[in-house]
């Protein structure tokens, strides 16, 4: 772990004008994944900002019936809540099959979104990956590729984003805020917040250097049915194969989005018109145009089967 | 004590004490999180620096150079050891590999230094800051491409490399129902919770060090070799260890660097290898091909048997026995066993619980249910059928499994006797229990909603093992047993059998035993390992105990043959004197040991199981999930059914993660093991556990030691895999014969979903 200065700031400004002062800042919230990475010396900060007293903990609906999270919301707290329990049990079903118990009381909202992957070759500092250090080649290509991504790869990457809760972020539509060193704020589509890799794996977001996400908007509550799906090796603690966050209305029409698939949630609008035909047809739209390497590609399989479970799970509670 | 002949009526069968499920004795302090690991004996050493270890880059090859400068001048850095400014070091009898490399690279993540810092986030900074070349060599690191390489290995814990009774081509040839099939199971990683550990205090040349070591005598004795010291020289301490699993069987990286370390900073030093050095830079269970065929008639009498394995290691290491328990389970008169051992330039491959059979078990054992099903049988009543009352393949051993004793050989019998064996009665009772009749032997018929349900069975098997082990017992004024023995407790429950021991030998109570254990100081014992602990430690305490009452009865004026030890007296005709008294202000003590005869050569001593297995299998995603298992274990006395029951619960939860999850990656361009952490490589979690039952049947083994014990915590390991492989059989249909079965293995083969 490199040493590095400390502060603590006062307000949302405060904290993205601190970052601006500090090329080599890094934002510090639950601290589960920022932490591991700097003891590993994958993550080198030079300065650390506690952003954990912004007061920006709150959960409060919004004037559209939807809902404000705050970025400081504690995954186990945002999973408890009634309203998301009640209105968006997605999001609820993903956080509670993610990590355990204890990370979830320290991981927040904004930290999980911006988690890195788990890719095995980016967490070894001694092998090549294009994500930790650019131009270095990537280990996973050739090697153990079983836990990777299949749609959305590149030559230069093929690592998932590991995240649950995005996955149902994604599906309901989510939309994240933020603020800039220079206090302005802008409001991005989480379908817009990760980058593919193309050939920058190591950009990850859209977001600009010392921009703070201050919360999560969601939309007011689509109904339907609520399904979160997550499929690993074993029953509880670990990271998806694949998971599969749905919304399903009674006429058979919904939302699918995809974890564990591709280096950031996966869903495709257009390929929703193919719900009511089936898992088959809409898992082909979905999933068109993946590139699996010969150990994943089982996942492509695997994310029509359930997605197949999930239609017959939605319709058994229609009737 | 020389234990030669079978045991008669003794103290311990009066079973007031032992036989109890009392709890742990060291279990307050564990639970209170008081008992001190190797890591945290703050008080010994309050000035203690931090050392962290710097693993190689590559898995071989050279080191062609190795720039400290920038490392050396950071915070709080006190020394850098490498094998440049190391010395002449030597290498343990029982490591393969160098514990300290360079610059010669043999394995990945092998040590290449130690950086000594104040602090351990010091040490870890500037260990990240050496800068080191290499020159990458070509290495093997496949085991299926370098399998037909292989050699027939020395012999060693696992008898020799081939076997062979009647003439197995021909009676295989000629059978009316043959069955063939390979089978993998991948490189596994011990993982016990706590990691390697220890912390090097030097006085003078004398060197002190409280580690977390299974062996302590082993540890001694290597450490010395390394150092070139003598070992007198050497007091390893390890009074509680957090797991072991055979991962601490022998001298690590930890032990040798601290006390490297410490030599240079001239400081106490304390290392724990971080968790990915686990993987890559320890012992790790070997990855294995194996190939069985079996032929029988149309009645289901196996005729023909064959086990053939394949395992890789560095250079001069050893195999993975895994055709061992094939010698012996079950009956039929042409047969021949075989293992190979190709070189693997990955870290080491040595013993994890039940080494051979653990592995050996997981194929054998779906084998038997495949030829079950070929011939039309019952997987139970086929094995029931092959059962044998006397060893089937009984090569000639080495003069003695003892090491030290000095026995005259015996004339080698190819078949001896098994002292006991309750195979059948486990597959019995286990079937009564577990509701066996109710299974439906066509497979992919049984549904509970979307869980496709299957019931497995095998059986389990692991031999016992006797070898010397010495205590040392004292008797206070105040009437105190306190027993001595360099015996380790792993987890298993060695404190409280060792004090149920005493207890039941002088006539105390538990509370006033003290036992005092895995110290270097103390007398030899037979350390933990092999499953072997139990029984021997348990009877090298009755052996000193033994001589404590005839001391006792001695110093009392009384005949020792008839002399009675209860309620903290000793009695003989009518007179009685306390213990306290007999000891007088001086105490008394005194040392024994128990060593053995032949009569592990003139009776086969082993250890039976049965486990049943059911699962659902997630007929949409392939995902397994264990309903219920059960274990039904025939292993001699048990000492204590409580830690028994901790042991085979355990195994069984080890041997449910190499069912469903637990494999090591490898990486077969650069050649290490990818998924060092304990994220990546997964163990069991609670949720994937279900209810457990473990049963023992009533059964003393007089042949064994005077405890009539033997092992069962590796037994508890032993077929589980297999148990829960063909669960998903019957419940899918579905046979998978490489291990890990994960839910990929099954999707394609799953049925169609509408
Ligand atoms: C053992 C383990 C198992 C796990 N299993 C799962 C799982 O199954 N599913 C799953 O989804 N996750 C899992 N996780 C990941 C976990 O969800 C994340 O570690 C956690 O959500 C990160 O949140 P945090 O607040 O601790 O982030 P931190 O570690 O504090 O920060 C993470 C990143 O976000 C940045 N950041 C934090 N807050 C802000 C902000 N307001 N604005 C801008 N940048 C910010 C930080 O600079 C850093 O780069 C697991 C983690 C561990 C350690
Ligand atoms: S997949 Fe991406 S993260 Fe993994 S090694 Fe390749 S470049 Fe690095």
């Amino acid at each position: 772990m490199r040493p590095f200065t400390f502060e603590r700031a006062k307000t949302p400004a405060d904290a993205a004008a601190a970052a601006a002062r500090h090329p080599d800042a890094k934002f510090i919230a639950g601290g589960t994944n920022l932490l591991d990475l700097m003891k590993l010396q994958i993550e080198t900060p030079a300065h650390l900002i506690d952003v954990n007293g912004l007061g920006l903990e709150k959960i409060e609906a919004t004037q559209e019936g939807g809902l404000r999270i705050g970025a400081l919301v504690r995954n186990a707290d945002l999973a408890a809540h009634h309203r998301v329990r009640r209105d968006y049990g997605v999001l609820s079903r993903a956080l509670v099959a993610g990590a355990s118990g204890q990370l979830r009381n320290m991981a927040t909202t904004a930290g999980n979104l911006l988690q890195r992957t788990r890719c095995p070759y980016f967490y070894d500092t001694n092998q090549p990956c294009n994500k930790r250090l650019p131009g270095s080649g990537c280990g996973a290509i050739g090697g153990f590729s079983r836990p990777h991504a299949v749609i959305g790869v590149s030559d230069a990457c093929i690592a998932t984003h590991p995240s649950d809760m995005a996955v149902a972020m994604r599906v309901l539509d989510a939309t994240v805020e933020t603020i800039n060193p220079d206090g302005s704020a802008r409001k991005i589509p989480i379908a817009k917040l990760h980058c593919l890799p193309g050939d920058t794996p190591h950009i990850e977001t859209v977001l600009m250097p010392g921009e703070l996400i201050t919360g999560v908007t969601l939309p007011k509550p689509v109904g339907g049915k609520h399904i979160y799906h997550k499929v690993r090796d074993r029953s509880s603690f670990a990271f998806a194969l694949v998971s599969v966050a749905a919304i399903v209305q009674p006429d058979g029409t919904g939302r699918v989005a995809l974890g564990g698939v591709a280096p950031k949630p996966w869903r495709v609008e257009e390929a929703e018109a193919e719900l009511p035909r089936g898992a088959k047809v809409f898992t082909a739209r979905l999933l068109a145009g993946a590139r699996p390497t010969p150990e994943n590609a089982f996942k492509l399989r695997l994310v029509e089967r359930i997605v197949a479970s999930v239609l017959a799970e939605a319709k058994g509670a229609q009737v | 004590m020389k234990f030669d002949t079978p045991a008669k009526t003794n103290p311990i069968d009066q079973l007031k004490v032992v036989g109890k499920p009392v709890d742990r004795i060291d279990g307050p302090l564990k639970t209170t999180g008081t008992a001190k690991y190797a890591y945290e004996h703050h008080d010994v050493a309050p000035d203690t620096a931090y050392g962290y270890v710097i693993g190689s880059a590559i898995a071989k090859g050279r080191i062609t150079s190795i720039n400290l400068n920038e490392a050396k001048a950071a915070p709080g850095v006190l020394a850098i050891v490498t094998a440049d400014n190391a010395g002449k070091l030597g290498k343990g009898e029982l490591n393969t590999a160098k514990l300290l490399g360079g610059p010669e690279i043999q394995h990945y993540h092998q040590a290449i230094g130690v950086v000594v810092a104040e602090t351990f986030e010091q040490a870890r900074a500037a260990a990240q800051l050496v800068q080191v070349k290499y020159e990458r060599a070509k290495g093997s690191f496949d085991l299926a491409a370098a399998k037909d390489s292989g050699i027939k290995p020395k012999p060693g814990f696992g008898g020799p490399p081939d076997t062979s009774v009647g003439n197995f081509a021909g009676a295989f040839a000629s059978a009316p129902v043959k069955f063939e099939a390979t089978y993998t199971t991948p490189d596994q990683s011990h993982c016990m919770m706590e990691p390697h550990a220890s912390i090097a205090v030097w006085k003078g040349d004398k060197l002190t060090v409280w580690t977390s070591n299974q062996m302590i005598a082993w540890g001694v004795r290597d450490m010395a070799k390394t150092l070139g010291i003598p070992k007198e020289n050497v007091r390893f301490i390890s009074p509680y260890i957090g797991g072991g699993f055979g991962g601490k069987l022998f001298l690590r990286a930890d032990v040798l660097l601290a006390a490297l370390g410490a030599r240079a900073a001239k400081r106490p030093v304390k290392v724990a290898l971080q968790r990915a050095l686990m993987m890559n830079n320890t012992t790790h269970r070997a990855a294995t091909i194996q190939r069985i065929r079996l032929g029988a008639t149309k009645e289901g009498k196996l005729t023909a048997i064959a086990h053939e394995s394949w395992s890789g290691d560095l250079p001069d290491g050893g195999p993975e026995t895994a055709v061992s328990q094939t010698r012996q389970l079950y009956a039929g008169a042409n047969r021949m066993t075989a293992m190979r051992l190709a070189v693997l330039d990955l870290t080491e491959a040595n013993a994890m619980r039940a080494p051979g059979e653990a592995s050996g078990m997981m194929a054998l054992e779906i084998a038997m249910d495949e030829m079950a099903e070929k011939l039309g049988l019952d997987p139970i009543e086929f094995r029931i059928l092959n059962d044998t009352q006397v060893v089937p393949d009984n090569p000639a051993k080495p003069p003695s499994s003892d090491p030290q004793s000095k026995a005259p050989e015996e004339k080698h019998n190819p078949h001896p006797p098994f002292s006991q064996r309750q195979l059948t009665e486990c597959f019995r009772t286990g079937a009564k229990r577990f509701g066996w009749n109710k299974r439906n032997p066509t497979p992919g018929k049984t549904r509970d909603g979307h869980w496709l349900i299957g019931i497995g069975v095998a059986a389990a098997f692991r031999n016992n093992l006797v070898t010397k082990s010495a205590a040392r017992v004292r008797l206070d004024n105040r009437g105190i047993v306190t027993v001595e023995t360099d015996m380790t407790d792993i987890g298993t429950g060695s404190y409280t059998i060792i004090a149920q021991t005493a207890a039941e030998m002088m006539g105390v109570p538990l509370d006033k035993v003290v036992v005092r254990l895995g110290d270097s100081s103390f007398p030899v014992s037979c350390g933990s390992g092999g499953q072997w602990g139990g029984n021997n430690s348990t009877a090298g305490v009755y052996a000193a105990c033994m001589k404590l009452r005839e001391a006792i009865a001695q110093k009392a004026g009384f005949n020792a043959s008839d002399a009675t030890f209860t309620d903290g007296q000793v009695r003989s005709g009518n007179r009685t004197i306390t213990l306290a008294e007999a000891a007088g202000d001086k105490g008394l003590v005194a040392e024994d040991f128990i060593e053995y005869g032949d009569l592990d050569k003139q009776f086969q001593q082993s250890t039976f199981g049965a486990h049943f297995v059911e699962v659902g299998v997630n007929a949409a995603t392939g995902e397994t999930r264990l309903r219920r298992m059960l274990a039904v274990c025939a292993a001699g006395r048990i000492l204590n059914p409580k830690m028994a029951r901790s042991q085979v619960i355990g195994a069984m939860t080890m041997g449910a993660g190499a069912a469903l999850m637990e494999g090591l990656v490898v990486d077969k361009r650069h050649g290490f093991f990818v998924n060092h952490d304990l994220a990546t490589y997964e163990v069991p979690v609670h949720a994937d556990i279900p209810h457990l039952e473990a049963i023992f049947l009533d059964e003393t083994d007089p042949t064994s030691s005077p405890m009539k014990a033997k092992g069962v915590a590796e037994l508890g390991i032993c077929g589980v895999a297999a148990a829960v492989a063909n669960a998903i059989y019957n419940a899918t249909g579905i046979r998978v014969r490489d291990y890990p079965i994960t839910l990929d293995k099954l999707l394609d083969k799953l049925p169609e979903m509408v």
